[in-house]
């Protein structure tokens, strides 16, 4: 056994780290080191900069104008651009729908969406969850009833979405809708494209627990959807969906980010003063901070097995669900000692610090201004894309055939 | 043994809870956060009215305590309902934490003067002891307070004040003597908010409330405006003090009881009416075990919020401190999984503004980080424990 990077990887890992501290613009990475909010446009303009490159699509193959890149490049990839304090590239175009249109779209599909996702000129949103309809995803029961006009076939769309990630943000949102009640549920579902400025569409903010706007409701009232715009077969959407978790389960290890926010925590704790001395030199909470670096290590080694397994000839199965569980319980641990680390100060809230380019004067240390907005955020972590307790459905029955 | 609260304290919860059911919801709440000084003075009013603002007033001052040291268990009473409703109002640190220290530290003459205004809520009080780079230390104290001819000249630093920035006036830790972490010569003093020299950075809390980074640059006070400790070597100033973040503390085990009664409920609700797969999803063994994991740490802090309230009152004063820390320490520990859980099992619901649950929780988290965390109190029940 060798658990060392090849010397490729060390050569490639070396290239990401030094473009990243060339190319990402040193505003947005401060946002991203000190927790501020950003933008759509920091966002889109991360994106750009990666496909003026050639990293446009790190997960794509080359013949989409992908990189081509290993898993194990992939990753450190990955790891490179959280630790630089890069934007997390949104996955919805690249590594959702695009996948599903790549395997289950049409020659007109490929060709009318795939080139707008990479060069960022679209930006995408998920269109699953429903309000009764959350880990029992195939109830869902947005309605697309199929028609001719004037204008061609085209589905007629009715119902509403929730928990809809940057919807107010995006240009188009893919959609499971259902287009028949006979048979199994899974059965009559259809994955459709939809454009976000056709009538009919309307986006409302949910606001998080504390002061973030991600989310949305996506409400369809009678919404034209050309019938060029379903995926694959109708009906058939279930599969597509499932291919597409497949696909967003196998990101989750998110290496680099525990890094960058264990760091956070070490970075509190060496300024924190505790008894005349930095809480990092108190032996209890070190201790409490390497419990976490120890689990991020073996985080770490779990998901390079995985990559290994994938070289194999693997596929990506439910192994991602222990690794779904394992990461966001370590997310939620790290926030949680970042907040405690900073003490009586992680009480003041100044809503105006949340942004860069804040000139008042903070309430207390800088670093503390933002650590409750973080922890509080990442409660989202076990709930969504598969709650924590769906992943151990899937663990039980899919792994231990329980 | 008697677990059983008196007909006075039934009657009082009875009341408060009809009260505070009846008009304080989110949108109350909300409303209350939203006004000037970041609380409702309708709400305020009500309060004095029922009497609670009076429960840690000496009777002799025109409160319902018999003595200094206040009325722990009625508090808890009290404080349960506060947490239940997510009060905003600043009852505990003026009406609980300043009152007993008034009545703690302060002469006659000055409980005669201060305590029934803090006691009808004409006089908001608030407590500034911490200070930037203490942490929980109450007896860090680098802010002092230099006699001259009248009085004293104070300057320095208090860090995170609650309601410090709304108070009429704030009950200031400073240094007559010593270095500093040392317990003696650390005095208490009473400041009108608006004296010349001292300046409130007012914030909002993360869970609701108002804090402010108070700043002394020359404040000059009377010497009539010392409450406690102050002469050379005295070490009154750093006792009052301890035992005021204790009953502090005892008080915030009550309210964090409130809170984690409600998340319990909350959830238990939820998992009956929110259906997936076609069955109410408290159905699912899994959950159930889950909520049943809940309940045990709400017991938890149930019996440890009543521990507090009966211990706080010891005379002992390692003692005290044991019972304190170890109360807290449950509530943190405990705390933190009702509440995790809870959003947990609301699902996407838990983490939006909109219910409740959210709310309390960030409320649970903020009040584990006042005056002390898990951390703290662990520390400190380990350096009194018998081997």
């Amino acid at each position: 056994m060798d658990l060392n990077p090849s010397a490729a990887d060390r050569a490639f890992r070396d290239e990401v780290r030094s473009f990243v501290r060339a190319s990402l613009p040193a505003s947005i990475r401060d946002k991203m080191l000190h927790q501020k909010k950003v933008s759509r446009e920091d966002t889109v303009r991360w994106h750009k900069i990666l496909y003026a490159h050639g990293w446009g699509a790190p997960s794509w193959p080359v013949e989409y104008g992908g990189t081509g890149w290993t898993a194990m490049q992939r990753l450190i990839f990955d790891d490179e651009c959280a630790l630089g304090g890069a934007p997390r590239l949104v996955p919805f175009g690249h590594n959702m729908v695009a996948p599903v249109i790549m395997k289950f779209g049409n020659a007109w599909q490929k060709e009318r969406f795939l080139p707008r996702i990479l060069a960022m000129e679209e930006f995408w949103c998920q269109g699953y969850s429903e309000p009764g309809s959350g880990s029992d995803l195939a109830s869902l029961s947005t309605t697309a009833v199929r028609g001719q006009d004037g204008d061609g076939a085209h589905y007629i769309v009715n119902g509403q979405k929730t928990w809809t990630t940057l919807a107010h943000w995006a240009d188009w949102i893919f959609c499971l809708v259902r287009t028949s009640r006979e048979g199994k549920q899974q059965e009559g579902i259809s994955f459709l494209l939809i454009d976000m400025r056709t009538p009919g569409v309307t986006v409302r903010p949910i606001h998080n627990m504390h002061d973030i706007h991600h989310v949305n409701e996506v409400w369809l009232d009678n919404v034209r959807v050309p019938a060029e715009n379903l995926v694959g077969e109708e009906n058939q959407g279930w599969t597509y969906a499932k291919y597409l978790l497949g696909h967003e389960r196998s990101g989750f290890a998110q290496i680099g980010f525990h890094k960058r926010e264990l760091q956070r925590v070490k970075d509190i704790a060496r300024q924190e003063m505790a008894h005349g001395k930095p809480l990092f030199d108190d032996p209890r909470f070190r201790a409490r901070i390497a419990q976490l670096e120890i689990r991020l290590q073996a985080l770490e080694i779990m998901g390079l097995k995985l990559i290994w397994d994938q070289e194999q000839g693997k596929p990506p199965g439910p192994d991602a669900s222990i690794t779904k569980i394992f990461s966001t319980d370590l997310v939620q641990a790290i926030g949680e000692l970042a907040l405690e680390a900073a003490g009586p100060y992680a009480q003041p809230y100044q809503p105006e610090a949340q942004y860069l380019d804040f000139a008042g004067e903070f309430a207390g240390p800088p670093y503390a201004a933002g650590l409750a907005a973080t922890h509080f955020d990442n409660h989202k972590f076990t709930i969504f894309a598969g709650s924590n307790e769906i992943q151990r459905n899937i663990i039980s029955k899919m792994i231990l055939g329980l | 043994m008697d677990f059983n609260f008196t007909q006075e304290q039934t009657l009082l919860e009875d009341s408060l809870r009809r009260y505070l059911a009846k008009s304080y919801g989110l949108p109350a709440r909300r409303t209350a956060i939203a006004a000037p000084n970041g609380y409702s003075v309708e709400h305020w009013q009500a309060y004095a009215d029922m009497g609670v603002l009076a429960l840690n007033v000496p009777e002799a001052h025109g409160g319902l305590a018999a003595g200094p040291g206040g009325n722990p268990l009625d508090t808890l009473v009290v404080m349960r309902e506060l947490g239940r409703a997510l009060v905003v109002e600043p009852l505990w640190m003026s009406a609980v934490v300043c009152a007993n220290a008034i009545a703690l530290g302060g002469t006659d003459l000055q409980q005669a003067q201060l305590l029934p205004e803090l006691a009808d809520g004409s006089k908001v009080f608030a407590l500034a002891a911490l200070e930037p780079g203490g942490r929980y230390d109450a007896n860090h104290v680098a802010a002092t307070a230099t006699a001259t001819a009248g009085g004293f000249t104070l300057a320095g630093r208090k860090a995170v004040v609650l309601h410090g920035a709304q108070a009429d006036h704030l009950i200031v830790s400073a240094r007559v003597a010593g270095s500093i972490t040392d317990a003696e010569g650390i005095a208490l003093f009473i400041v009108d908010r608006a004296a010349p020299g001292l300046r409130a950075l007012d914030s909002a809390t993360v869970d609701g409330l108002r804090a402010a980074e108070i700043t002394l640059d020359g404040v000059v006070v009377p010497q009539s405006a010392l409450l406690a400790g102050g002469t050379g070597g005295n070490t009154g100033g750093a006792a009052v003090l301890e035992r005021t973040i204790q009953l502090a503390g005892a008080a915030l085990c009550a309210e964090a009881l409130g809170i984690v009664e409600a998340l319990i409920e909350a959830t238990n609700e939820y998992l009956k009416t929110r259906k997936q797969f076609g069955v109410p999803i408290g159905k699912f063994q899994a959950l159930q075990h889950r909520v049943a994991d809940m309940l045990v740490c709400v017991e938890q802090v149930r019996a440890m919020a009543y521990f507090a309230a009966v211990k706080v009152g010891l005379e002992d004063a390692g003692a005290r401190r044991s019972a304190i820390a170890a109360a807290r320490a449950t509530i943190a520990e405990a705390g933190r999984f009702v509440g995790k859980h809870a959003v947990q099992l609301h699902g996407g619901m838990g983490v939006t503004d909109e219910l409740a649950v959210s709310h309390y929780v960030k409320r649970l988290t903020m009040l584990n980080q006042t005056f002390g965390d898990y951390e703290h109190h662990l520390a400190q029940y380990a350096e009194g424990m018998a081997a």
